[in-house]
């Protein structure tokens, strides 16, 4: 294992998983539009999003070629330690009990409720339907979009195991999909968020300190170092916070 | 206007979900950003500092969440 290893390899897994839960977030929506309003509306509406996603991220793509690479390297650095740190602080703060886990099938029973009682529907195109599809695609997308290129900014090469794993996610939540044909609620969510906001924290913390042009110790082995630090917080914090909660409870 | 309002809104809901835990990581970056560079220590010791401020925002603030939920 050598220092590109730690790089591209830490980005593929990053970005695969990171992925995976908005793809695991879109699927749940897009199932109850399938099983609700008819797979036509569903399968297009997505369909559709993918490629102004696509497009998307051809023109973002180009554009990014022209920026210097430090202004590249610290604008998103600052924007995946905010996407990253949410996480991560919201996955905490679920696994420590003081916010509710993100239920699938409770979010799959409530989007089938609503496109129930929407009305409409009929012979042709299904307009709820189409644009549920499309809306939930395009904002979970630009979120896996925005991951990807987020990580895959960091260098030459770098955006091809990004994009690489993002697919990866894709291929196998709708391989999923197909055969269970039902949310996958089994998919430790809230676990996958934790890893990931460990990832995109670590990601966002080297690039600003190489937009900002500061030494690590290490180079590109600062990423698993940075990755273990935020982990031995967020795994120190679990308790903290379970224990402060409480002791908050009892002087009351 | 509406959907310009909603776009924007999810935007910046990616990156901001509470409120001064967001400003505090901003103000810390921004400082990194002035300061670091421009310190004289061991050359490798800046990361490091960057990272103890972003750990320490990010304790300090589920720390304050969990207290305030608790009450």
């Amino acid at each position: 294992m050598n220092a590109g290893w730690a790089h591209l390899g830490t980005s593929l897994i990053a970005s695969f998983l990171a992925s995976m839960v908005e793809c695991v977030e879109a699927l749940t929506v897009v199932l109850a539009v399938g099983s609700v309003r008819g797979w036509r509306s569903a399968l297009g509406g997505s369909a559709m999003a993918v490629g102004v996603l696509l497009v998307i991220v051809l023109t973002i793509g180009r554009a990014l070629l022209r920026v210097p690479l430090h202004v590249l390297q610290l604008t998103v650095g600052v924007l995946l330690v905010m996407f990253g740190m949410r996480w991560l602080r919201k996955a905490i703060l679920r696994a420590a009990g003081l916010i509710a886990l993100h239920d699938e099938e409770a979010a799959y029973a409530k989007n089938a409720s609503a496109l129930r009682s929407a009305g409409g529907g009929g012979a042709g195109w299904d307009k709820v339907g189409f644009a549920t599809a499309f809306n939930i695609t395009m904002l979970e997308g630009t979120e896996v979009v925005f991951i990807v290129i987020a990580i895959g900014a960091g260098g030459a090469g770098m955006l091809l195991p990004a994009s690489v794993g993002a697919v990866a996610a894709l291929v196998v939540v709708v391989g999923l999909g197909l055969v269970v044909h039902r949310p996958l609620s089994q998919v430790p969510e809230n676990t996958l968020k934790f890893v990931v906001g460990v990832l995109l924290s670590a990601f966002g913390t080297f690039w600003v300190g190489e937009g900002l042009k500061l030494e690590w110790p290490g180079a590109d082995w600062s990423i698993p170092g940075l990755i273990l630090g935020f982990l031995a917080l967020a795994l120190v914090a679990v308790p903290l916070c379970r224990s402060r909660a409480a002791v908050a409870v009892a002087s009351r | 206007m509406s959907w310009i309002r909603s776009v924007v809104r999810e935007v910046v809901g990616l990156f901001v979900d509470d409120g001064s835990f967001a400003v505090a990581v901003l103000v810390w970056l921004a400082l990194a950003g002035f300061v670091l560079p421009r310190v004289r220590v061991g050359g490798h010791a800046v990361g490091v500092i960057l990272f103890v401020g972003l750990g320490l925002i990010l304790l300090e603030s589920v720390m304050r969440f969990s207290k305030r939920k608790a009450k």
